[in-house]
């Protein structure tokens, strides 16, 4: 269970990650940003969510630096108690939606993954 | 090259249609456009249809092909175009490129989508089956995307909550003196800013409503243009531009990046620039989207824009009237419909047939945004001379 980034040649990451980075560059290596903490750029609780989905919603697209260069994520928040600016840490859930419940095919992609709860 | 020109325009009720289904709105919207234009269908060489999910939406797929025999315009070329929420846009940019490129002396576009017998979380996830599966597995859905956005400009341009509900209110205002309007009814800033929270710290007068509706355009060479009437509108510029699919991967959330440069490639089209801009129709899915459109666009420096819509100046009798239709907010959104219906608009405003919302206007500038500002097509209009 990792939370997935690619590092490029010109070392920038991205998460996800890309068959090629900025500039065509291609990945050389992957990174768990699971084990780092972040920050929260920005948040929101959705009142109004999709079939599957929890309701409310409290998501947040948050910023890690790893060895000095930073990429973002976004997921869903352990709390709705949180504020731009927090530090937080990735805590796995098996399951982050229902999968089948909305239109996406299951088996298309994983349905497991990283929660952010602040520190 | 020819310039392109528009000789005809047509647009359905927009707002919850019973009992009528994707291909009875496109055949209405055809139907009318043709008869505007005053063009036989067998003279339309090119059909586009611009729609984003009727397979999902209603399990109809080949539309374009069903639309072709519905108004007698078989054997003409067709097409269905899919930008999700700027297929209307690319609809415009591919009927351009048409007759711009020689292919077609004749070409209708219509764009349409049929949401309304779908749940609001039926419909959001529709639209949200766009993102990419690590964003969809989070639940997020479009209205999410300006949840984050609009309280990380608001934080960081100092700008107040109420900057977003003046949007609204504009956009209701306008949306009472069209006709085909889904919400015809004003309404003040107390109710804008106290209605639910759908994405904090976004209420419900800050979203569109899900709409039923189609839109129509008649393309064709100036030259055959002028055998037809002496009021049409002609696509000056017109350009379309992607950013990334993973909307957190951007540099700056509050710089749409396709906004930015399909308004570069349309401006450098057509020689013009934002102050020459008479009018404009902006992609107002949700009311931050026009601060943002309006900052892309060069209309208002980055986090500026809010200080301008307070100060009327994009007010029907303001410097740049903005979204004089009523904009998606008020007009409604069916998606591959949306694009379309903001040419509509241009177009009316520039031949004089904008009634009650006819502003002065020699140039229009329309923006359709796709995804959250993945895809977007800028079309730059003026009028003939």
């Amino acid at each position: 269970m990792t939370m997935e980034a690619t590092r490029y040649a010109d070392g920038s990451i991205s998460y996800p990650g890309h068959p090629r980075g900025p500039g065509g560059s291609e990945p050389v290596e992957t990174i768990d940003l699971s084990e780092y903490t972040a920050e929260v750029v920005t948040w929101t609780t959705s009142m109004a969510t999709p079939p599957g989905v929890r309701e409310p919603n409290t998501l947040a697209i948050v910023e890690f630096t790893v060895d000095g260069e930073s990429v973002r994520a976004i997921g869903q928040m352990t709390t709705d108690d949180v504020e731009t600016g927090d530090e937080i840490e990735p805590v796995h859930v098996d399951e982050l939606r229902e999968p089948g419940a909305g239109i996406r095919e299951p088996a298309s992609q994983d349905w497991d993954g990283y929660r952010f709860e602040p520190i | 090259m020819e310039r392109v020109a528009v000789i005809g325009a047509s647009m359905t009720q927009f707002g919850q249609r019973e009992d009528e289904w994707i291909l009875d709105l496109l055949a209405e919207a055809g139907l009318e456009c043709l008869e505007d234009a005053g063009v036989d269908a067998t003279d339309v060489e090119h059909l586009y249809v611009s729609n984003m999910a009727s397979g999902e939406f209603e399990g109809q797929t080949g539309v374009m092909n069903a639309l072709a025999q519905d108004i007698d315009a078989v054997p003409a070329y067709t097409q269905r175009i899919d930008q999700t929420s700027s297929s209307g846009g690319a609809g415009i940019y591919a009927a351009w490129q048409s007759v711009a490129s020689g292919a077609s002396e004749m070409t209708l576009l219509v764009g349409g989508e049929k949401m309304t017998h779908k749940t609001t979380g039926e419909s959001t996830d529709v639209i949200a089956s766009l993102t990419h599966p690590v964003e969809y597995k989070t639940g997020v859905t479009l209205p999410s995307f300006a949840g984050l956005t609009a309280r990380h400009y608001l934080e960081r341009f100092d700008a107040p909550r109420e900057s977003l509900a003046k949007v609204a209110v504009k956009n209701h205002e306008n949306g009472v003196d069209n006709p085909h309007a889904q919400f015809r009814k004003e309404i003040d800033e107390e109710t804008a800013l106290e209605s639910p929270i759908v994405a904090d710290p976004l209420r419900l007068y800050d979203f569109c409503p899900i709409t039923d509706g189609s839109a129509a355009l008649m393309l064709c060479p100036e030259s055959v243009a002028q055998e037809y009437t002496d009021d049409y509108a002609l696509i000056t510029g017109i350009d379309g531009a992607t950013d990334t699919h993973v909307v957190h991967e951007r540099e700056d959330p509050t710089v749409m990046g396709g906004v930015v440069e399909s308004g570069k490639g349309a401006y450098e089209m057509s020689g013009l620039g934002p102050d020459d801009i008479d009018v404009a129709e902006l992609h107002d899915m949700f009311t931050i989207l026009e601060f943002l459109q309006m900052e892309g666009l060069g209309f208002a420096e980055q986090g500026e824009a809010w200080k301008l819509v307070a100060e009327g100046y994009t007010e029907t009798d303001g410097e740049l009237p903005i979204n004089t239709s009523g904009g998606l907010k008020s007009k409604g959104h069916p998606l591959g419909a949306s694009g379309v219906a903001q040419g509509v608009e241009i177009y009316e405003q520039l031949v004089g047939e904008a009634g009650p919302r006819q502003v002065e206007a020699e140039t229009g500038l329309c923006c359709n945004v796709g995804g959250f500002g993945n895809c977007v097509i800028t079309t730059i209009m003026e009028a003939a001379r």
